[in-house]
C-alpha cells in the first residue's frame, strides 16, 4: 500500500487496525448529534463539561459566549490541521476555512487528512473531517487563491459578509477574528491587505524555513504595526539564525549562477513546531474572543532554546499601505477618548487604596512623590532635559518619488505600447 | 548587488526603472504603472535581440494586464528547450513581486513551490523588496527567472527530467 513517507502508520498491523477502526467509524456509531445548549453538566455524553468548568474556576465570564463568534482561517500548511482541529473541539459557531491547494499523498503526514480525502480540496477535506468531530461547529471553506484580484475579492466579500444572527454586533466584517496561518509573505501581505481595508484585528502565525522556531502576532490595525509597516519578519528571524549569511551569500558569491547551490527542497517541517505555533495560536485567539488573560502583540518561539521573546510594535508612520496610514489616522483622531478612558480608569483604581494610610509610624520620614501625573505618562513627549538628537521622521515625505511620477506621467496610449511589445515578440 | 555576473549587472542597468506605486485594484494609477511595465519589458526585449540573447515572450493575457502569458527558452549544450511561462500580478503587487510559473515543471523539481511557481525566495525576495517599487516585470524575469532556469535547468535536463522535444517521443503524454 502506498503510503507517505514518514507516515506514522506503515505498519501493517496497525494498518489492519486501522481498518477496523475506519470501518466502525463509516457504520456511523461515533458520530454524535448537534449540541443545542453547552452545558456544565458532568456526564460521559457532554463534550463541553470540561470546557464549560472554565466558567466555574473564574477563568472565564461566559464560555459559551463562543457560539456566537465566528472566525476566519486562511491557510495554506500543517498549522492549519492543528488550528481547525482546536478550534473546532473548542465549539466555536462559524469557521471559515480558505485555501489553495487539493491534498496530495505527502500532506497525510502533517495535515489534517485522511488517506481516502487524497486529492479533495484540503478545505473541503477539512470540513468533512471536522464536522465529524463537531458537528455543532458552521463550517465554510473556499478554495482559490486570495493573492489574485479575483480571488481577494471574493476573500473579502467572504469576510464582510454578516451572520444575519450577528449583525448587531457592531462589527466592521461578518467575522470576529481572522486567523493566518499562510506559508509566504505574500499571501502574509494579502490577508494584511484586508484587514487594513476593513479595519480588523487579525492574528498572523508562522514558523520558520528550518522549523525550529515561530511566531504569533497580533495584529491591529491603525494601533500596531500592520505586516507592511515593519520590513519581513522572516528576514529578521533568519538573521537571528545566522542564515543571513547563506541568503546573500548564494546571492552574493554567485559570479556563475551555474554554481548556484541546490539542495533539496526550499523549507522544512516538522509537526511538533507547528503543533506548538497552532496551540498559542488559538490559544491567543480564545483569550481574545472571551476576554480573558492578555494577548501578547508578539510572540516568538526558538524550540531550540526553548526561547519565548515578545515586544511590541508601533505602527509605521511612513508605511506603504496606504490603508493603514488611514487606520493610523483614525487611531490618532480617537486618542483623547482613550486617554480620558485610561485616566478614569487609573484613577478609579487607585482611589480606594488611599483611604487607609498603609503605616501609622514613619520613623524615618520617608517620603513618596507622586509620580502619578498621567497626563506626563500618556502624551509623547520627551521628559524634561531630554532633546532628540534627529527630527522626528513621523512626517512622510515622499518629494523625490512624487516628482517622478509627474515627469513620467506621459499621455502615450497604452494600446501602443502593446503593439510595440507585440511586434517585438513577433519578430 | 556588486557581485552579480557582469553580463546580468549590464542588463540591469539598462532596464528602465519603475516609479508609480500602483497595484491592480488602483484604477487609473495602475493603468500608469502598466504603461511603464510595457516600457522596461519594451526595452529588455530590444536590449536582449540586439545583443543576440533573446530568451522569452511575455504579452499580457487580459485587457487590466494581472495575468500575464508566454513562453521563455533556456540553451544547454546547443540545444534549446522551450517552457510556457504564466503568472498573476498580485493584489499587493508592487509590494510583493509576481509568483513565476512554469506549469510544464511542476513536480520535476524541489525548486519549485505548487503549481510550478519557481523558488524565488533566496535569490530575488530580497532584492524585490529592497527596490520596490522601481522593479517590474522586466527586472523580475531579468534577475528572478534567468538565473532560476540558468541553475535548474542544466540539472534537469542531465537527469534526464527534461527531455529536448526531438527525443521525446511522438506517442508520449506532453508533460503539462
Amino acid at each position: 500500500m502506498l503510503c507517505a513517507p514518514g507516515c506514522l502508520f506503515c505498519s501493517a498491523k496497525i494498518e489492519e487496525h486501522i481498518v477496523q477502526v475506519m470501518s466502525t467509524v463509516k457504520a456511523g456509531t461515533s458520530r454524535r448529534s448537534k449540541v443545542k445548549d453547552m452545558s456544565a453538566e458532568v456526564v460521559d455524553s457532554n463534550p463541553y463539561s470540561r470546557l464549560m468548568a472554565l466558567q466555574r474556576m473564574g477563568i472565564v465570564e461566559n464560555y459559551e459566549k463562543i457560539r456566537d463568534f465566528s472566525v476566519s482561517i486562511v491557510v495554506s500548511k500543517g498549522v492549519q490541521s492543528a488550528i481547525t482541529d482546536i478550534l473546532t473541539k473548542g465549539g466555536r459557531s462559524r469557521l471559515h476555512i480558505w485555501d489553495v491547494d487539493t491534498g496530495l499523498l505527502g500532506n497525510v503526514s502533517h495535515h489534517f487528512f485522511h488517506r481516502e480525502q487524497v486529492g479533495m480540496t484540503k478545505t473541503d477535506a477539512a470540513v468533512q473531517t471536522l464536522s465529524d468531530i463537531n458537528p455543532d461547529v458552521i463550517l465554510e471553506s473556499y478554495s482559490l487563491n486570495i493573492t489574485t484580484v479575483k480571488g481577494f475579492e471574493v476573500f473579502m466579500e467572504s469576510l464582510r459578509r454578516r451572520n444575519s444572527k450577528n449583525d448587531g454586533n457592531g462589527r466592521n466584517t461578518g467575522v470576529d477574528l481572522v486567523l493566518s496561518c499562510v506559508d509566504n509573505y505574500e499571501a502574509r501581505m494579502v490577508v494584511n491587505q484586508a484587514c487594513n481595508e476593513l479595519n480588523q484585528t487579525w492574528i498572523e502565525s508562522g514558523v520558520s524555513e528550518d522549523a525550529v522556531s515561530g511566531h504569533i502576532q497580533l495584529l491591529i490595525p491603525g494601533e500596531r504595526a500592520c505586516f507592511a509597516c515593519a520590513p519581513p519578519l522572516v528576514e529578521a528571524e533568519l538573521a537571528l539564525r545566522g542564515l543571513r549569511h547563506y541568503v546573500f551569500g548564494v546571492v552574493a558569491s554567485g559570479v556563475d549562477e551555474r554554481t548556484l547551490k541546490r539542495e533539496g527542497v526550499c523549507a522544512a517541517s516538522l509537526p511538533t513546531t507547528m503543533g506548538v505555533i497552532a496551540g498559542l495560536l488559538v490559544q491567543n485567539a480564545l483569550k481574545f474572543l472571551l476576554k480573558f488573560g492578555e494577548v501578547s502583540p508578539y510572540l516568538g518561539y526558538n524550540s531550540l532554546k526553548d526561547y519565548f521573546p515578545t515586544m511590541e510594535m508601533k505602527p509605521n508612520p511612513q508605511c506603504v499601505n496606504s490603508a493603514c496610514l488611514e487606520r493610523q489616522k483614525e487611531y490618532l483622531l480617537e486618542k483623547p477618548a482613550r486617554d480620558a478612558l485610561a485616566k478614569a480608569k487609573i484613577e478609579a483604581e487607585a482611589s480606594p487604596k488611599n483611604e487607609i494610610p498603609l503605616h501609622t509610624d514613619n520613623e524615618w520620614h520617608i517620603s513618596v512623590l507622586d509620580d502619578s501625573d498621567i497626563s506626563a505618562l500618556l502624551s509623547d513627549e520627551l521628559p524634561k532635559g531630554l532633546t532628540r538628537e534627529l527630527p522626528c521622521a513621523d512626517e512622510h515625505q515622499e518629494a523625490a518619488m512624487l516628482g517622478d511620477t509627474s515627469v513620467l506621467a506621459d499621455d502615450t496610449d497604452l494600446e501602443e505600447l502593446q503593439r510595440q511589445l507585440d511586434a517585438l515578440n513577433a519578430s | 548587488m556588486e557581485e552579480w555576473d557582469s553580463s546580468t549587472k549590464s542588463a540591469l542597468t539598462q532596464i528602465p526603472l519603475l516609479s508609480i506605486r500602483a497595484g491592480p485594484r488602483d484604477g487609473a494609477a495602475w493603468t500608469q504603472r502598466l504603461k511603464e511595465e510595457y516600457r522596461a519589458l519594451i526595452a529588455y526585449t530590444t536590449m536582449n535581440k540586439s545583443n543576440d540573447n533573446d530568451w522569452f515572450r511575455i504579452s499580457a493575457a487580459n485587457p487590466d494586464g494581472t495575468r500575464w502569458t508566454g513562453s521563455c527558452w533556456y540553451v544547454h549544450n546547443l540545444r534549446r528547450y522551450d517552457f510556457l511561462l504564466q503568472f498573476d500580478i498580485p493584489v499587493t503587487y508592487p509590494a510583493t513581486s509576481p509568483e513565476i510559473e512554469l506549469p510544464q515543471l511542476d513536480g520535476k523539481t524541489h525548486k519549485m513551490y505548487r503549481g510550478g511557481k519557481i523558488c524565488l525566495t533566496v535569490h530575488f525576495k530580497p532584492l524585490w523588496a529592497k527596490n520596490s517599487p522601481r522593479f517590474g516585470i522586466a527586472h523580475a524575469l531579468c534577475l528572478g527567472l534567468a538565473p532560476w532556469l540558468a541553475a535548474e535547468v542544466p540539472i534537469l535536463v542531465d537527469s534526464g527530467m527534461v527531455k529536448h522535444k526531438d527525443e521525446e517521443a511522438p506517442s508520449a503524454e506532453s508533460c503539462a
